[in-house]
């Protein structure tokens, strides 16, 4: 049985070597291809039989492409617009004007960093109060202006904090979400790392809901719901499994309606064809929302979100 | 008269009265641990007489304490929850439903009645913190959705007494949708140009306070309430930060522009006929 621990070892060492090899030019190519057909065999094994646990963590893998690094290869001429005209600008929620196939669009997007220096200065990706604001304020101007929204999730949740909490932060997201259902222009959401809770449907209550193939959505973190429901922060790993927040699993539930697949190892084994699967996936998306009359896409919105959620009637009442 | 004797005595109190039983006829303040009798109790907004604590209200109780009296008409819809993760921690998700169920003679966390209150028609929706911690799942959100449709039809102004922990988990995705699913809703209750009000009452947090409980038009903390995204525990952790001795009270949210009024409960019925009375044209109210 591959682990984690293993895989992430080897792929170390294959990324050592291509680097030796590639620009020391070191005559190593024999060692690097019997490296990496092992690495690919590993990768085969462990991917095959993920665990929704795996799946959190490969979500969390700090060495996925982050939001920026994304944009920029799946748009082009990404153009940031910075600031909540309030107080300041949050660098874990940025967005900009972009272009898609020679159309524009306005681009939301969280920002997590790979480094621990960067994952600090974006706060791993939560944004408070400013970044939710700016994301209004964007939101609005892609009504104005007739654009579809794009919008690329990925953050543990909002930031927690006492100024956030200061800065109504609840009530912020809340403005966000009725401001991105009201929207008269057509919109796309892709969960590409983590979907968690509040923070990220606030700007994922779209037209589409798509997912790349390790990312996860979740109405809480597997350690949250370890804590409250199981009272023990080990049971994380049958807390991912019992949220169904794997992409297949929301697709099966038809949460989702697309799961874009990732390269073998992940979305950071191979960045640029992961970002050429969500562009493609946006590029059809987006064409099939344009062609459709306002009213026929303020209906499907409508009925998508109105009839979220499994119930019954009440069985035997008179 | 309030009854707010000793005010920093009886400020942050609330009693945990569950299972309350309807056979009970006293009842133990867990606060000053006098024995309290149930019908003064109800005739008190379930405030202890002596030591000014709050009972936790169940949503039949707050909606008696809040509405004119034999002017409830309970229309909330025979829906109950379905299991769609065949979610199971400590107990099975259906298991937990049914035990709240029978708690608390809801089927779950969330009451809708039409009823008056000072003689103005309103549709009232009341969560019940004992159902599962006042949690969203997909019943909870699609009776608010109801309620609201039923007072766009009506024109009757809908109010919403919050108290929830937030989304319900055991539904996963599915709870979160209720966030855009009960803004969407609210968006139409806004186009109708039918008022909204919220009541904030223990506690406030997560994911209903982060839709559907923020957007109303006028937004009213009774005292005592804990209104928050985040819990502090989570907080703590994450941030280090110390927190400040009123954090997430309701005087914290007035005092940051959150909520319009803070109010302390004998007082709530009096104060939403007012409001409802100003909107209503100034229609003398019964």
């Amino acid at each position: 049985m591959v682990d984690e621990a293993t895989l992430k070892a080897l792929e170390e060492k294959v990324t050592e070597l291509r680097r030796l090899v590639e620009q020391d030019g070191l005559a190593l190519d024999d060692e690097l291809a019997l490296l990496e057909r092992r690495l690919e065999e590993l990768r085969r094994e462990y991917f095959a039989k993920l665990s929704d646990w795996d799946r959190v963590k490969l979500a969390r893998d700090p060495r996925r492409p982050t939001g920026i690094e994304l944009v920029e290869q799946v748009f082009d001429d990404f153009y940031e617009l910075r600031g909540d005209r309030l107080l300041r600008d949050d660098p874990a929620l940025r967005g900009g004007l972009a272009k898609l196939s020679g159309k524009p669009l306005v681009v939301l997007f969280h920002q997590k960093g790979k480094t621990l220096e960067e994952q600090k200065r974006y706060r791993f990706g939560m944004a408070g109060p400013a970044g939710y604001r700016k994301a209004v304020r964007l939101m609005e101007l892609a009504g104005r202006l007739r654009l579809p929204l794009v919008s690329l999730v990925d953050t543990p949740g909002a930031y927690p904090g006492v100024e956030a909490e200061s800065h109504n932060i609840a009530g912020t997201i809340a403005q966000c979400l009725q401001t991105m259902l009201g929207l008269p222009v057509p919109t796309v959401a892709v969960i590409v790392g983590e979907g968690g809770s509040g923070g990220a449907v606030a700007i994922a209550c779209a037209d589409r809901v798509l997912m790349l193939e390790y990312a996860i959505y979740s109405v809480i973190s597997p350690e949250g719901a370890a804590a409250i429901l199981w009272k023990d922060q080990k049971a994380a790993p049958k807390a991912a499994e019992a949220l169904g927040l794997s992409a297949p699993k929301l697709k099966d539930l038809g949460i989702i309606d697309e799961v874009l697949p990732e390269p073998l190892g992940g979305a950071h084994s191979d960045p640029q064809a992961t970002a050429a699967t969500v562009r493609t996936a946006l590029e059809r998306h987006l064409s099939e929302l344009s062609s459709l009359p306002l009213d026929k896409l303020l209906s499907l919105r409508y009925k998508r979100y109105r009839h979220a959620g499994s119930y019954r009637e009440l069985e035997g009442r008179p | 008269m309030p009854i707010w004797k000793d005010e920093k005595k009886s400020k942050r109190e609330y009693v945990e009265v569950t299972p309350s039983r309807a056979e009970d006829l006293w009842l133990r303040c867990q606060s000053c641990g006098e024995l309290v009798f149930r019908k003064k109790l109800a005739q008190n907004s379930y405030i202890c007489p002596h030591c000014g604590a709050y009972f936790f209200l169940s949503a039949q109780e707050r909606i008696a304490s809040l509405v004119d009296e034999g002017s409830a008409r309970d229309v909330t819809a025979p829906l109950v929850a379905n299991d769609p993760l065949g979610f199971v921690d400590r107990k099975p998700y259906p298991e937990r439903v049914k035990e709240a169920q029978r708690e608390t003679g809801l089927l779950d966390a969330v009451a809708v009645v039409e009823a008056e209150i000072g003689g103005h028609p309103v549709v009232l929706a009341v969560m019940d913190f004992r159902f599962i911690g006042g949690s969203m799942g997909s019943v909870v959100g699609e009776q608010l959705c109801l309620a609201m449709e039923r007072a766009i039809e009506s024109r009757s102004p809908f109010v919403l007494v919050a108290a929830s922990g937030g989304a319900r988990v055991q539904e996963g995705v599915l709870s979160l949708l209720q966030m855009p699913k009960t803004v969407l809703v609210r968006r139409k209750l806004a186009e109708a140009g039918v008022p909204y009000i919220a009541v904030f009452t223990y506690p406030t947090t997560g994911g209903v306070l982060a839709s559907i409980a923020s957007l109303a038009d006028i937004t009213l903390a009774e005292r005592g309430t804990r209104i928050g995204f985040a819990g502090p525990r989570v907080i703590e952790q994450t941030t280090k930060e110390k927190l400040p001795p009123d954090f997430q009270t309701e005087g914290f949210a007035l005092a940051h522009g959150m909520v319009d009024q803070v109010v302390p409960r004998e007082a709530l019925r009096d104060e939403l006929a007012r409001i409802l009375a100003i909107l209503d044209g100034g229609r003398d109210g019964g």
